[in-house]
């Protein structure tokens, strides 16, 4: 099945300065987010596997959206993230389906790495719902200065029937990492943790 | 003369594919940039602040310049265009108003002399506060299917003694614009109007 998508919203946040410090390069994060119709609203579905094709579709799209919009090259994206929102009509399964099955591969393939889970959260909400997407080092989850979030909307999504999914990528950590472990320096990249 | 203390750029692009209605062959895109600036006159009244306009012109020209490049460059598919200001909790709605001689004349000479007046709002407000820009045509503010708005906003600004500056371009058109008035097709282009 292929999405059928309403909307695609692309967020952008450039971070110059934090508390009177400048960041340099200044911090960039991107999120591509797409609206689609969610095909089994109101009705109970045992077979998911329609909206796991749906986010293995989304993975690559997104990413490659989120890539261009953050202005580096993939392989130079430092950590990552995904989250869905569900319309009211839908069930959190259904963000499952999407988010976790096939959607990390084709994500990857954009980065060209990526040993790290993609750290994810699902919500049902209504129009204009706030999703926190959570990121993590794509190499290394344990990195601790790269834990983070980042924060989308769209006033008029998700309606009813509708699926919110986004995926996030940065050019770095947060601004002023200073709560010590694990570092990007020290990273061995064998088992996506460390 | 005070410095522009620049906090952080936001981005934000919409793809509209459909609302409900046929798909668009060509989706109708709008685009946000936001600048998260310190607030020169927080926490304290000042007579003089007109000068400050003077101050923001370079950033409204850069701002300008990064929206456009959200177009893929292309100034020529710009048709609609708004601004709007949040200020922090320690400045006034005036100091928002120090945007709009800026704002406007920064769009009109990024895209090549626009007539119309760039319409606007703005708003004092926490951090996530949100803010509706209208948008109308860029050379006649009564082209019925240009009068459009964007709901955007930034989760983390303004705190207390920043200011959020927006401005907003589209490619034009509702997605499903069937409500009459004045038509694109039949503007004159003199007086910024009709």
């Amino acid at each position: 099945m292929k999405a059928k998508i309403r909307k695609i919203v692309t967020f952008v946040d450039e971070t110059l300065t934090e508390q009177g410090k400048a960041i340099s390069p200044p911090l960039r994060r991107a999120a591509a987010v797409a609206v689609i119709e969610n095909p089994f609203a109101g009705i109970y579905q045992e077979d998911l596997s329609p909206l796991i094709d749906i986010g293995e579709e989304l993975g690559g799209l997104l990413a490659e959206r989120a890539v261009a919009a953050l202005g580096i090259a993939g392989g130079d994206v430092q950590s990552y993230g995904k989250a869905a929102a569900v319309g009211e009509n839908g069930e959190l399964e259904h963000a499952a389906a999407i988010l976790h099955p096939k959607l990390g591969t084709p994500f990857r393939k954009v980065l060209g790495k990526g040993a790290a889970l993609i750290p994810s959260s699902k919500k049902r909400g209504g129009l204009g719902v706030v999703l926190d997407v959570p990121l993590g080092h794509k190499d290394a989850a344990f990195v601790r200065s790269h834990f983070d979030g980042m924060e989308v909307r769209i006033n008029d999504a998700p309606r009813a029937n509708e699926i919110m999914v986004a995926v996030a990528v940065t050019s770095g950590g947060r601004p002023l990492p200073r709560v010590g472990g694990l570092k990007v320096s020290e990273i061995k990249g064998e088992d996506g943790l460390r | 003369m005070p410095d522009v203390k620049i906090r952080k750029f936001v981005t934000i692009v919409e793809d509209i594919l459909h609302e409900g209605g046929p798909i668009a062959s060509i989706p109708p895109r709008r685009a946000c940039i936001l600048a998260v600036i310190e607030n020169p006159f927080a926490g304290k009244y000042y007579a003089e602040i007109a000068s400050f306009m003077d101050d923001l012109k370079p950033l409204g020209l850069d701002m300008a310049r990064r929206l456009i490049a959200a177009f893929g460059g292309d100034a020529k598919i710009v048709e609609g265009y708004g601004k709007g200001a949040i200020v922090g909790e320690a400045g006034e709605i005036e100091h928002g108003a120090l945007w709009h001689a800026p704002g406007g004349y920064a769009m009109r000479d990024a895209l090549g002399g626009a007539k119309a007046i760039v319409a606007s709002t703005k708003k004092v407000g926490g951090p996530g506060t949100r803010l509706d820009i209208p948008v109308t045509h860029i050379n006649a503010s009564y082209v019925r299917s240009h009068l459009d708005a964007m709901e955007v906003g930034v989760p983390d600004a303004p705190r207390a003694r920043e200011i959020v500056l927006a401005l907003v371009m589209t490619t034009g058109a509702r997605v499903h614009a069937r409500a009459g008035g004045l038509e694109a097709a039949a503007v004159k282009g003199e007086d910024g109007l009709r």
